[in-house]
C-alpha cells in the first residue's frame, strides 16, 4: 500500500516541479549569459497562459495531430511511475523495466514525428525527419548504455539496478563509468539541449523539435511543451538514480521520503548548473555532426559493455 | 582611365555632359544602339558595374533614360543613353555584368522601359497583382488613384528530380525582421537552388522624393533603411551640395565621419552577436548587444537620437560636439574596446562555434566580383573596396585606413571583417576627436540648378552606397536614385548558398544581414 502511495507521490512530484526545474536551467542560462532573469516559476506562467489560450487546427489535421500531444503527456506520466527518483520501492516498476521505458520515450516521438508530417508544413516534415534521423543513432546508444548497466547489475527492473548500485558492496566499476559518459551525451540529444537542438531558437530551418510541433497551439501546446519539461527532469533523475543513487529510499521505511526528497532536489539542481555550463560553452553543432556526436555515445557504451566482458 | 577606354573605342559617338557634378565623375551620353558596347568597353577596363536605373526626362522636353554607372578604382563613370517614348526599348548589359539583372528587371517593373536581350522579365518589386502597365516611376502616373488588382501569378524556378522538394520561408519570419520569401529547393537538407523574392517592403520612396523640397529629401534619405539612417543621409546631402558647388565646412565634414563610423561601430556589434546567436552561442548575443546599447545611449546623450537620425543635412550637419562630449565619448571607447577584445577572445577561442562559421555559405572571390558585391560581403570574398579611400571625403582623406579583405568569403571573414572594422572606426573616432578642426558646422546652400546631377558615393557599414539626384526644369527634385549595398549584395547571398544544408541558412544570411528595406525602396 505504502508503495502505492509513493508511487502517486512521485508522478505528482514529475508533473508539479518539471517545470520549476526547467524554470531553475533558465535562470541560470540567463546568468550565465550576464543578464537578469525570468523568475523560476515562470514555466508556470506559460503554461497557465497556453491553457487559456483557444486551439488553432489545421485545416487537413487528423485525429493524430489532435491526439499527440495527450500521447506525449501520459507516457511522462507512465515513465515518472517507473523510475526510482524517491524510493525503489516502486510496484509499477515490476511490471516495467528499463527497455519499456525507451519503448515508451520511443512511442512519444514517433508520434510527434507523425504528428509534423500530418499537417502537411515544409517545417513539421523537415523536423520529423531530423528527430527521426537523431533517434535513429541516439536509441541504440541509449539502449546499449542501459544494458551495460543491466548487465552490471544483474537485472534490466530499474528499481532493483538502484538498489544494487547502492548497496553498500557496490564498488566504482569502469563498465559504469562508460555508461555514465554515453548517458550525458544522450541526454543532451533526447531533452533537445544545445549542442544538439537549441530549445530557445526562432529560427524555423534549424530547429528539430520545435520545427515538429511548429503548428500546436492553445491547450494542445501546453502539454506538449509540459511533457518536454518533464522528459528533461526524468532524464535527469534516470541518470541521477542510475549512477547517483545517493538517498534513495530503499526500505518500505516512509520516514526515508523527505530525506530522498532533499537529496533529489540537490543532484537536480545541481545537473541544471551542469547542463547550462555545456550549453553556454558550446555552440549548436552542424546537423551532420551529430552522427559524430552520438557515435561516440553509442562507442562509450560499447567500451562499457567491453569493459564489463572483460574486467568485471 | 574608363574615360580613355570608352573614347578610345566610341570615339565621338560618346558626348559628355557639364552639368553632372561632382566634376570627377564623368558623364557621357552614348547612342542607343552603343550602350552595350560602351558596357564591354567597361567590362574590358576591369570596371565593376555599380549601378543603372532609367529616369523619366519627358519634362526637359525629351524621352527616357538609362543610366549605368560604373566604378574602376577610385573612378566613377555613368553612361547614359536615351530612349524615346515611342519605342521604350534598350540593350540589355545582363549578358556583360551580373546585377543588371535585377536593376533591368526592376527598370522594366517600375519605369517600363524594355531591356531587349534580358533573360527573365518577370516583374521586380512591383507585385503581380498590379496591373502590368501601371509604371510609378513615369511621370504620367497618376500615384493617388487607386489601381485596380490583377490576379497574376509569379513564375517560381522550379527543380526537378527524384527526392527534390521545396521549403517556403516567409516573407513573414518568426524572428523580428523584416519580410522577405526565400524559396529553396533541396534534396535531403542539401540546398540545390534558393530564389529569393524581394519588393515586399516596397514603399515607392524614389516616387516620393519627386515631391518633396531639396531639404526634406534628406529625411526621407534617412528613413530609406533605418539601421543606415546616418550613411543614407550624409550620401544625400554630399549629392545635393555637389549640385550647388557650395563647399561645406571641414567640421560639418568631421561630425559627418564621427557619425557614420559609430553607426559602423554599433551595427557590427549586433551583427556579430547575431551571427553567434544563430548557432546558438546566445552569450555573445547579449554581450554585444549590452555594448550596441551603449553606444546608443551615448548618441541620444550626445546628439538627441539614438540612431544619430536627421543630423547630416544638406550644407551640414545639424549638432556639434562639446569638449565634455569628447571626454564622454573617449571615455566610453576605453570601455567598449576592452570589453570588446574580450569578446573576440571568446569568439576565436571557441571551437565549436569556428567548426560552424568556417566554410559555410562561401561567396568565392570570382562570384563576389562578377555579381560586383560591395561593402563588408565584398571585403570578405578578396575583393579591395571602400569608399574611405576610394572617394574620400575629408577626415578620411587626412589618415591611412586599414581596410581588412579577406579570402575565404564564408560566413566567419564576413563576421571578422566586422570585427577588423569595429577595431579601426574605433582608431578613427579617437582620431576625429583629436584633431577635429573649428568652424560652423552648416552653410547655406545654393538651389540647384536646372537640369544638373549630382552624385555621391559613402561607405555606410553594409558598403557602399550611391545617390544621383537630378534636377528639373525648374530645378526641382526630378529623379532621386537610391543604390543601397543590399540591392547587389542580396544576390550574393543568392549565389553563397547553393551547396549548404537548409539548417545553415539563417547562419549565412546573418552574416551577410542585407536591408529589405534599403533594397525594396
Amino acid at each position: 500500500m505504502a508503495g502505492f502511495i509513493i508511487e502517486i507521490l512521485q508522478i505528482a512530484l514529475v508533473i508539479g516541479l518539471a517545470p520549476i526545474f526547467a524554470g531553475w536551467v533558465k535562470m541560470l542560462k540567463c546568468w550565465s549569459q550576464g543578464r537578469s532573469s525570468p523568475s523560476i516559476l515562470q514555466p508556470y506562467r506559460n503554461l497557465l497562459k497556453l491553457f487559456s489560450k483557444d486551439i488553432i487546427l489545421a485545416e487537413n489535421a487528423s485525429w493524430i495531430f489532435r491526439f499527440t500531444p495527450y500521447l506525449v503527456f501520459g507516457t511522462g506520466v507512465l515513465v515518472s511511475a517507473i523510475i526510482p527518483l524517491l524510493s525503489t520501492d516502486l510496484p509499477l516498476a515490476l511490471t516495467a523495466d528499463v527497455i519499456v521505458l525507451v519503448s515508451l520515450f520511443a512511442i512519444a516521438r514517433f508520434f510527434t514525428a507523425l504528428a509534423g508530417m500530418d499537417i502537411g508544413t515544409a517545417f513539421g516534415g523537415m523536423g520529423s525527419s531530423r528527430e527521426m534521423m537523431i533517434a535513429s543513432i541516439s536509441e541504440p546508444a541509449m539502449l546499449m548504455a542501459i544494458f551495460t548497466v543491466s548487465l552490471s547489475c544483474g537485472s534490466t527492473s530499474l528499481s532493483r539496478i538502484v538498489e544494487v548500485i547502492y548497496s553498500p558492496a557496490s564498488v566504482i566499476k569502469p563498465s559504469l563509468a562508460f555508461a555514465f559518459i554515453a548517458f550525458v551525451l544522450i541526454t543532451l540529444a533526447e531533452t533537445g539541449r544545445v549542442p544538439v537542438d537549441n530549445p530557445a531558437t526562432h529560427l524555423e530551418l534549424t530547429m528539430v523539435h520545435e520545427a515538429m510541433i511548429l503548428e500546436y497551439s492553445g491547450r494542445h501546446l501546453a502539454l506538449i511543451e509540459w511533457a518536454g519539461m518533464m522528459k528533461l527532469f526524468l532524464f535527469i533523475s534516470l541518470g541521477v538514480a542510475l549512477f547517483a543513487p545517493v538517498g534513495i529510499a530503499v526500505s518500505t521505511n516512509p520516514a526515508g521520503i523527505p530525506l530522498a526528497f532533499v537529496y533529489l532536489s540537490l543532484k537536480l539542481g545541481f545537473s541544471g548548473i551542469v547542463i547550462v555550463l555545456i550549453e553556454t560553452g558550446l555552440a549548436k553543432m552542424r546537423l551532420f555532426r551529430l552522427t559524430e556526436f552520438l557515435g561516440a555515445a553509442f562507442l562509450m557504451a560499447t567500451l562499457g559493455m567491453l569493459s564489463f566482458f572483460m574486467l568485471e | 582611365m574608363l574615360k580613355e577606354a570608352i573614347d578610345n573605342v566610341l570615339g565621338t559617338a560618346a558626348a559628355y555632359s557639364e552639368r553632372q557634378f561632382p566634376g570627377s565623375v564623368t558623364s557621357c551620353t552614348v547612342p542607343r544602339g552603343r550602350f552595350a558596347d560602351a558596357a564591354k568597353v567597361m567590362k574590358k577596363a576591369y570596371a565593376l558595374l555599380a549601378a543603372e536605373w532609367a529616369a523619366d526626362e519627358t519634362p526637359f522636353g525629351g524621352g527616357f533614360a538609362v543610366y549605368a554607372c560604373f566604378r574602376f578604382a577610385n573612378e566613377y563613370m555613368i553612361i547614359r543613353t536615351e530612349v524615346p517614348v515611342d519605342d521604350p526599348t534598350f540593350p540589355s548589359l545582363t549578358k556583360k555584368f551580373v546585377p543588371a539583372y535585377r536593376f533591368e528587371r526592376q527598370i522594366h517593373s517600375l519605369m517600363g522601359l524594355i531591356p531587349e536581350g534580358h533573360p527573365d522579365l518577370r516583374p521586380w518589386i512591383k507585385f503581380e497583382d498590379w496591373p502590368e502597365d501601371a509604371w510609378p516611376l513615369r511621370k504620367s502616373f497618376n500615384s493617388p488613384k487607386p489601381l485596380p488588382y490583377v490576379n497574376g501569378k509569379y513564375q517560381w524556378i522550379k527543380a526537378e528530380g527524384e527526392g527534390v522538394y521545396e521549403i517556403p520561408v516567409g516573407p513573414v519570419h518568426a524572428g523580428i525582421i523584416e519580410p522577405g520569401h526565400f524559396r529553396f529547393q533541396a534534396v535531403g537538407e542539401m540546398i540545390v537552388n534558393l530564389e529569393e523574392r524581394l519588393g515586399y517592403v516596397h514603399k515607392g520612396i524614389e516616387k516620393r522624393f519627386e515631391s518633396l523640397s531639396w531639404q526634406e529629401g534628406a529625411k526621407l534619405a534617412g528613413r530609406v533603411s533605418g539601421d543606415t539612417t546616418v550613411a543614407h543621409g550624409i550620401a544625400y546631402s554630399m549629392a545635393v551640395e555637389a549640385m550647388t558647388q557650395n563647399r561645406v565646412s571641414d567640421r560639418a565634414h568631421w561630425l559627418r565621419a564621427l557619425f557614420l563610423e559609430r553607426e559602423r561601430i554599433a551595427n557590427h556589434l549586433g551583427d556579430i552577436g547575431a551571427i553567434c546567436n544563430d548557432v546558438a552561442f546566445a552569450f555573445m548575443l547579449y554581450q554585444t548587444a549590452r555594448l550596441k546599447e551603449m553606444l546608443l545611449r551615448t548618441n541620444l546623450d550626445l546628439f538627441g537620437h539614438r540612431f544619430i537620425m536627421d543630423r547630416a543635412l544638406p550644407g551640414g550637419v545639424t549638432v556639434d560636439i562639446s569638449e565634455t562630449g569628447k571626454e564622454a565619448i573617449k571615455e566610453e571607447l576605453d570601455k567598449l574596446s576592452d570589453d570588446f577584445e574580450r569578446l573576440v577572445t571568446v569568439y576565436d577561442e571557441s571551437a565549436s562555434l569556428e567548426d560552424r562559421v568556417r566554410e559555410t555559405g562561401v561567396l568565392t572571390p570570382e562570384k563576389a566580383r562578377s555579381l560586383c558585391t560591395v561593402g563588408i560581403v565584398a571585403r570578405a570574398s578578396g575583393l579591395n573596396l571602400d569608399c574611405r579611400i576610394q572617394n574620400p571625403f575629408p577626415p578620411y582623406d587626412r589618415f591611412e585606413i586599414k581596410v581588412p579583405v579577406l579570402i575565404s568569403g564564408d560566413a566567419h571573414a564576413r563576421a571578422w571583417v566586422r570585427v577588423e572594422e569595429v577595431r579601426e572606426s574605433i582608431r578613427i573616432i579617437r582620431f576625429i576627436l583629436e584633431n577635429m578642426p573649428e568652424g560652423p558646422i552648416k552653410v547655406n546652400l545654393a538651389r540647384p540648378a536646372p537640369d544638373t546631377a549630382g552624385f555621391a558615393a559613402v561607405e555606410g557599414w553594409r558598403g557602399e552606397i550611391i545617390y544621383w539626384v537630378q534636377a528639373g526644369t525648374r530645378g526641382e527634385i526630378n529623379r532621386c536614385m537610391v543604390r543601397d549595398p543590399s540591392s547587389v549584395n542580396w544576390l550574393g547571398l543568392e549565389q553563397a548558398i547553393p551547396g549548404n544544408i537548409v539548417p545553415d541558412f539563417p547562419l549565412c544570411n546573418k552574416s551577410f544581414n542585407q536591408s529589405y528595406s534599403g533594397h525594396d525602396l
